[in-house]
């Protein structure tokens, strides 16, 4: 077995676990593992930032102007770190659909942490049909199938999501780039790969909030 | 996309300029510099083929573009685009992924006439003696047509001049040439040279990052990775420093290196330090060789000192130098010569920087704190520090590998700090030795080898020196 990102071979870890293969195979090797930082201790109980647990000032912000529903809560497993850029350009920009692997238990165990107990649908954010066709893949599908939710692709994407360098305001007031094609009335949880800014699945979350869901969330690999 | 730079003056491409542009190539759809309209054309005219991007065969698979067939660099994708589950090589997607429901693509149209240059060589230098008798015998097996020629030239040997009348005979006979290199460091410093010693024929270099080139001059300097966009396109290919890491090491290098020659093409290897493999062939003389013993100058290679160090190790890595490097920093002979000191690892350098400014403070080899820094592979700053050393703004340069071969610098002093480490093989160790001593005006250098313990690759290295100069007649 070869770490799926520096190649180099791993040595198995022989003890009482893997014997009964109780943990999962590795997929990166100790110091590429190592290299990934973990949220771990405080954060913004609303989005995810790390170092205090109190609401963020972006999150009061976003308060004032969206009604919390919109996007009750995001959680991420990551911090954005270099190497995480690096992966993540490999993974999204490269469309080394593989790599993705290298997150899936990642993914599982901090869903877990999580503690979320609702019945909820996952809801990928999608990739417009031009940028689909060029990477092959999308990235937020991937981390969809890796949590034990029932996935329903119900968004679809208009133009493309590349962002401009308008301000946030002036980005929540422009057009919604999302198509809900079909009303969910439970609870949702929109999973991507990063969470920036929080306006991409505010657009969602208002979407899906409108026709009838009643609470709406995110599931991200990192908080930027 | 642009057309050739030297297409005719109306504005579509001629046939002529599109076949030197596509021709020779193998690239996927998206590298193509054309829009889909022509793409689609030259198709339905059969001036453009597809060709299966990932062939199987009996339970392995083998990538078309990097000759990847180790399973574990293949992986499945539920491909959006075809909606199937298939293969993508992992190997080569640095360079745009080649996935099996893609093929790749090359020129079948017909191939285009280089132009035979009468007398392209507009460099006025002189060869030596002993550089010109393997100059002329790299001219003949071009001439020739002969399959491969090695040619083992010592550091500072002047291997780039005596590539000149070969290259000169080739593009008289209206041939294209290809120069690959390991390292993008090296066509950066061999593109201006190569361009004024043929100021009239068109030469283009191709390193990662600069990929908007069009690829598609008479002559052409390329790393050996670029070589993998490249199919039946050179008459002469010369390969610089063959035994150099990434080529021996990475199966995809040769391979591509292989596709990228026409059927009746003459290779070029260009070594100081001939690995194994080639050696062996060489003394079973089934591979034809041309030796160059001694430097430009005429004066001998440095011959490396051992000097043990009981603590190295330990101090190293407690950030301390070493005595004896200290007994010797101090007892050097012409300490206005610059000093390169090698070290295993890239922590190592960050580590020692601090130390070695200090102490070299104290003992007045340097006047202020940025005369000394160090630089490894990753290092965003690599290449203007590799500039400032050369301008001898900096007067101490700490390094890894990455400037054991290729960078040339006239007066320096080399130390290589735990020499013992695995990473300084023989030949790293005959490179970094040839760093020194490379200018006419201050011929010698001093080179230290600082370690716990003698291993073979240092010995080796020293026997494989004294006898290059023992060869050399010196
Ligand atoms: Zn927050
Ligand atoms: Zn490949
Ligand atoms: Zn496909």
């Amino acid at each position: 077995m070869e770490c799926l990102w520096c190649q180099e071979a791993i040595m198995p870890e022989v003890n009482w676990a893997t014997l009964v293969q109780l943990s999962p195979k590795r997929s990166l090797c100790p110091g590429c593992e190592e290299e990934m930082e973990r949220i771990h201790g405080k954060r913004c109980p609303r989005c995810s930032k790390v170092g205090s647990d109190a609401v963020c000032r972006d999150c009061s912000w976003w308060e004032e102007r969206m009604p919390k529903e919109t996007l009750a809560q995001n959680y991420s497993v990551f911090s954005y770190n270099a190497r995480m850029k690096e992966m993540i350009a490999k993974w999204k920009y490269r469309g080394d659909y593989h790599l993705g692997h290298a997150f899936k238990q990642h993914v599982k165990t901090a869903f877990a942490d999580w503690n979320f107990s609702e019945e909820a649908i996952a809801v990928p954010i999608p990739l417009s049909e031009e940028r689909l066709q060029e990477r092959g893949f999308n990235q937020a599908k991937m981390l969809a199938s890796f949590l034990p939710l029932e996935t329903e692709e119900v968004l679809t994407r208009l133009h493309g999501e590349k962002q401009s360098k308008k301000t946030r305001e002036e980005r929540i007031l422009t057009e919604n780039p999302f198509v809900l094609e079909k009303a969910l009335h439970k609870p949702v949880v929109l999973v991507d790969d990063i969470y920036t800014t929080g306006t991409t699945l505010r657009h969602a979350g208002a979407l899906l909030h409108a026709l009838g869901c009643p609470a709406v969330y995110a599931f991200t690999l990192i908080r930027g | 996309m642009q057309p050739h730079p030297t297409s005719s003056t109306t504005d579509a491409p001629s046939n002529e300029a599109i076949s030197r542009l596509l021709s020779g190539k193998l690239l996927l759809r998206e590298e193509f510099p054309l829009d889909e309209k022509t793409f689609q054309r030259f198709l339905e005219q059969k001036l453009i083929a597809p060709t299966a991007s990932i062939l199987t065969k009996a339970f392995s698979h083998q990538c078309q573009r990097c000759g990847n067939k180790k399973k574990s660099l293949f992986a499945l994708i539920p491909c959006e685009i075809c909606l199937s589950t298939h293969l993508y090589c992992r190997k080569c997607i640095e360079m745009g992924r080649v996935m099996a429901c893609q093929p790749l693509y090359y020129w079948t149209g017909e191939k285009p006439v280089w132009p035979a240059h009468a007398d392209p060589c507009t460099w006025e230098g002189a060869l030596t003696h002993l550089q010109q008798r393997a100059a002329d015998r790299i001219a003949e097996a071009i001439a020739g047509q002969e399959k491969e020629l090695l040619c083992w030239a010592v550091c500072g040997a002047g291997k780039t001049e005596m590539l000149f009348p070969g290259i000169t005979k080739a593009l008289k006979l209206g041939r294209r040439i290809c120069i690959a290199t390991p390292r993008a460091d090296v066509v950066r410093e061999l593109l201006p040279r190569i361009r004024r010693a043929y100021q009239d024929v068109e030469v283009e270099g191709l390193y990662g990052g600069s990929e908007n080139k069009a690829g598609s001059a008479q002559l052409i300097l390329a790393t050996t990775h670029q070589l993998l966009r490249y199919q039946d396109a050179f008459d002469v290919m010369v390969i610089d420093e063959i035994d150099a890491f990434p080529y021996h090491a990475d199966p995809s290098l040769p391979f591509a290196a292989e596709r990228a020659k026409t059927s009746a093409s003459t290779t070029i290897y260009l070594t100081a330090t001939p690995r194994k493999n080639h050696r062996k062939r060489i003394n079973r003389r089934n591979l034809p060789h041309i030796f160059v013993p001694v430097r430009f100058h005429g004066h001998p290679l440095p011959v490396p000192k051992l000097n043990i160090s009981f603590s190295l190790k330990r101090d190293l890595k407690n950030a301390i130098l070493p005595q004896a490097f200290q007994k010797w920093t101090e007892a050097r002979e012409t300490k206005k010569r610059q000093l390169l000191i090698f070290v295993p690892a890239v922590s190592m350098a960050e580590n020692l920087q601090e130390p070695l400014t200090q102490f070299f403070l104290k003992e007045r080899t340097i006047s202020s704190p940025d005369q000394l820094t160090a630089v490894h592979a990753a290092d965003p700053d690599r290449e203007e520090k590799v500039q400032q050393f050369r301008d001898k703004q900096l007067h101490i340069l700490i390094t890894t590998t990455i400037l054991e071969r290729g960078v040339t610098f006239p007066s320096v002093d080399v130390a290589v700090l735990d020499a013992g480490h695995e990473v300084f093989d023989e030949a790293a160790l005959v490179q970094i030795a040839g760093r020194a001593g490379r200018s006419p005006d201050d011929p010698t250098g001093e080179v230290v080898f600082f370690h716990e313990g003698k291993t073979d690759a240092m010995v080796q290295a020293k026997e494989a020196i004294r006898k290059m100069n023992h060869r050399g007649g010196i």
